[in-house]
């Protein structure tokens, strides 16, 4: 190496230390909003977070995992089904939600035991049946009144605006949280772990990680993810059917979210949700046009544009906001010159 | 309904998933793909035939003629217009891609079709109720045992195909090893775009067998995607053939379990799937891999 | 006019310039041997003249056609045909079959199976056994028959005794032998230094991606040789310039 150069790690850039307080400052800003934000607000907000949340669970999953997924729905629906079948045995609606997310985290450990070692397509659809398999079993239960489903009628007890603030507030929470859990996780040796697993899993496995270990932590975080989303839907729609809970379409939304926000980074599925929301908000009622035009756009980004909007900015930019990686920096004698990319 | 009786029937329905799901075990033996947009399509083929049964009048097994090259020519753009350039990005962004694909042919067929469920049962006559009487009070459908014999004939030409002829050969040697191959003369996206023209003309075919035995609308085609997947898994081990008895498997599972519950067929037939799983994971340990690679023999 | 013509060859692994501005022809009949270190080049300049490895720049002509921007298997029907390193058979396939295999680049000649298994006599038992059955030497030959089913007019040859034993490599030599005396233009790539030297008209070693030396097999001396596989001439003129 040469004499005059000197390497450091560095895992923070003035710019993504700028980055993080404006994060910080519009959270706070968003916790009060209640006070200020008319209620139509409220309510796109809400669910506009749990767009968030669901997009990161899959994002973290397939981005950062590898494991794609065409089944979370397994997830959402039972967080829905099991805040019901919890409020029905009196638990009160609000810590129903978190206690039925974590219970939906608990079922990914044995659901884990045997999907996580299939890879690729096999997985997709593997997830895809476990959903399948769990709409059936909620079916079953007396309390959901097969398709015509249920509602989490305790809820009735707080009055609307009350209902739309604790709402809001547990899903501006849930949502920071399961930001907060990864961020947190990518940076950590785990995180660099899962990356590792994502690019080759064999060639991870032989320097000593420990991949099924890793995978699993990822799939149950994913897991309760998507469990709260689906149990905050509840709380938001009020209403449960399994159909709608377990159908398909939450998959093709996340997959959308992802593809066009950009998968692989964590800024990415933000933005994907971000722009779904939009969509959804102009184009939603269009029918099944709107789905036609969802299914286009991840087919077409999936061909021309794999690494999404996001990817593709970071990419020619050469800009990360939120520092997950490393970067290397070396200072060259004379004038401070900054080499080096990031290390993700 | 006797016990063999509901033997014989879980069979004859193995007939019919190892139909859709060869298309699904050769793409993914040769490309190493799965195509998500697998069952959609068996429905795209299922509304041709319809469409030409409805306005023009003619038997589904006659608009085969049309619209299995469709079907094939289909196969061949799906391969060179989104599977090749989406393998470039990774084996797994064309998961992505069939994904999408699926919502959009899905939701193009309900814009297109709307929302009643068709069938192809009216225009070939009684054949999809007139049974056979085979003696002992037992009475087989002539449809399911027509899909039977289709799909051994089916499953026996490819493999035929395969090991005999140059194409064939050229198809398994690109399977094995893509690379090697091009430098022995073979134009390998040429023949992974032959191999799915032929998975697509058997999914044709499967599209007029399932149009025939029941009743479609535009969002049956996930169903019969996880039904081929899980024939092809429990069947797994390597041939074309094994597809044949995972069909069976799965078709007996599912008859036997509509006898004891209504949702006792569905349920039937994914816990028979994770049984399987479970069971190759455990109990075979490192040789899961390749057992669930789907080879072809 | 030379079979074989690379002019400038610059050939990327992705950050990595593993070949550069290789220069070289090849003339018809012509054996060459291609020497070296691991990692000198070699197998990769051999790769990117079958086509399985895209240059970065430069051109390669097959008599005087401009093959650069070719994919392999029309380079296959040109008359380029690789004997890859490791063999690279498709084991679950017969050796009929990877024979039979090689007529999809439809180049008419003279190579038949039958030819194949006179040229290869060890094969003529083995020729219903599955490829993932073979010893090292058979599937060797395997390989060999296999490119020269395609009728090449330019054999590459990678590494042919790699992996076996010295006896068979004494019988895959025998064959080579025996087609360069039948007018075959071949350009090989060996590590067994006195081999190469014994069959090849000309030699050329490669350090670090260029030709550092080039020359008649019989007239270039051992010491000439080594000092160029361990890039000694490199130190030698760089002392010579710092004094």
């Amino acid at each position: 190496m040469d004499a005059h150069s000197d390497l450091s790690i560095q895992r923070w850039t003035s710019l993504s230390l700028g980055v993080a307080i404006v994060v910080a400052v519009l959270f706070v800003l968003l916790a009060v909003g209640p006070a200020f934000l008319p209620r139509t607000i409220l309510d796109k907000l809400t669910v506009l977070f749990i767009y968030v949340c669901l997009a990161a669970m899959w994002n973290a999953l397939a981005g950062y995992g590898g494991m794609i997924s065409a089944g979370q729905q397994a997830f959402f629906g039972l967080g829905g089904y099991l805040a019901i079948r919890l409020s029905e045995w009196g638990i009160w609606p609000y810590p129903a939600l978190i206690a039925a997310a974590a219970l939906a985290g608990l079922s990914a450990l044995p659901i884990s035991a045997i999907v996580l070692r299939l890879r690729a397509g096999e997985f997709a659809i593997g997830m895809w049946i476990i959903a399948e398999c769990v709409r059936l079993l909620v079916n079953l239960d007396p309390v959901i009144q097969g398709d015509t489903g249920r509602s989490l009628i305790a809820l009735s007890t707080f009055d609307a605006a009350e209902r739309r603030i604790f709402t809001y507030w547990m899903a501006l929470a849930s949502m920071g949280i399961m930001l907060g859990i990864i961020f947190l996780l990518l940076r950590s040796r785990l995180g660099s772990s899962i990356q590792a697993i994502r690019d080759n899993e064999e060639a991870a496995a032989s320097v000593g990680v420990r991949v099924l270990v890793a995978k699993r932590i990822i799939f149950m975080i994913a897991a309760v993810g998507c469990a709260l989303a689906g149990a905050l839907w509840l709380a938001t729609f009020t209403s449960f059917q399994p159909r709608s809970f377990f159908g398909i379409q939450w998959s093709a939304y996340m997959i959308f979210m992802v593809l066009v926000g950009g998968i692989g980074r964590f800024e990415g599925p933000i933005l994907g949700a971000i722009i779904f929301f939009l969509i959804e908000t102009w184009f939603g009622t269009s029918g099944v046009w709107y789905l036609i035009m969802l299914g286009l756009t991840a087919l077409l980004f999936s061909i021309f544009l794999p690494k999404g909007i996001w990817g593709y900015f970071e990419d020619r930019f050469h800009v990360s906001l939120l520092p997950v990686g490393y970067r290397v920096q070396t200072f060259v004698s004379g004038p401070d010159r900054r080499l080096g990319e990031p290390f993700n | 309904m006797s016990f063999l009786g509901a033997v014989i029937d879980g069979v004859l329905l193995g007939g019919y998933y190892a139909m859709i799901a060869c298309g699904l075990s050769f793409m993914f033996g040769i490309m190493k793909i799965i195509n998500l947009a697998h069952g959609s399509l068996a429905i795209v083929a299922a509304f041709m035939l319809w469409t030409i049964a409805e306005r023009l009048g003619y038997n589904p097994f006659l608009a085969l003629i049309v619209v299995l090259p469709a079907m094939g020519c289909l196969g061949w753009l799906l391969q060179r217009a989104v599977l090749e350039r989406s393998a470039r990005s990774g084996e797994l962004v064309p998961i992505l891609s069939t994904f999408g694909l699926a919502i959009v042919v899905e939701n193009s067929l309900f814009e297109y079709f709307g929302a009643d469920t068709r069938s192809l049962a009216p225009y070939v006559g009684s054949l999809s109720y007139d049974s056979f009487d085979i003696g002992a009070g037992l009475y087989v459908g002539e449809l399911a045992v027509l899909t039977f014999a289709v799909a051994i004939l089916l499953l026996g030409g490819l493999q035929l195909f395969l090991t005999y002829t140059p194409l064939g050969c050229a198809i398994r040697a690109t399977a094995e090893d893509p690379d090697t191959v091009e430098l022995v003369g073979v134009n390998s996206r040429f023949v992974n775009a032959v191999a799915a023209a032929i998975a697509l003309v058997t999914v044709g075919l499967a599209g007029l067998f399932l149009g025939l035995r029941s009743s479609f609308d535009p969002y049956v085609g996930s169903m019969q995607l996880i039904f081929a997947f899980e024939a092809a898994v429990i069947g797994g081990t390597g041939s074309l053939w094994g597809t044949l008895g995972g069909g069976i498997v799965l078709g007996i599972a599912q008859t036997f379990a509509a006898h004891l519950h209504p949702q006792g067929f569905l349920l039937a037939g994914h816990g028979v799937f994770l049984l399987v799983l479970v069971g190759r994971l455990y109990f075979s340990g490192h040789y899961l891999r390749a057992l669930l690679k789907l080879k072809l023999g | 006019m030379s079979l074989l013509s690379i002019s400038a060859l610059d050939i990327r692994h992705g950050l990595l310039r593993a070949v550069r501005e290789v220069t070289f022809q090849v003339g018809q009949g012509e054996t060459v041997a291609l020497i070296g270190a691991n990692g000198a080049g070699k197998t990769t300049l051999l790769r990117a003249i079958a086509g399985a490895h895209r240059a970065s720049r430069g051109q390669i002509h097959l008599d005087g056609l401009d093959v650069t921007s070719m994919p392999a298997y029309q380079r296959v029907t040109m008359g380029i045909a690789l004997v890859p390193e490791g063999r690279r058979l498709f084991a679950a396939m017969t050796v009929e079959e990877n024979l039979q295999l090689a007529r999809a680049s439809g180049r008419q000649g003279d190579w038949t199976v039958d030819r194949v298994m006179d040229t290869f006599p060890m094969l003529k038992a083995r020729r219903k056994a599955r490829c993932g059955t073979l010893s090292g030497g058979e599937q060797q030959a395997t390989a060999i028959g296999r490119a020269l089913m395609t009728n090449p007019r330019v054999l590459l040859l990678d590494e042919v005794s790699l992996g076996l034993s010295p006896l068979a490599v004494d019988l895959v030599y025998k064959s080579v032998e025996s087609l360069i005396a039948s007018g075959a233009t071949i350009l090989l790539v060996e590590q067994d230094l006195k081999r190469s030297l014994k069959v090849a008209n000309r030699v050329m070693c490669m350090l670090e991606g260029r030709i550092v030396i080039e020359g008649d097999a019989k007239t270039l001396t051992r010491e000439q040789i080594t000092d160029a596989y361990f890039g000694h001439h490199h130190k030698r003129s760089q002392a010579e310039k710092a004094s």
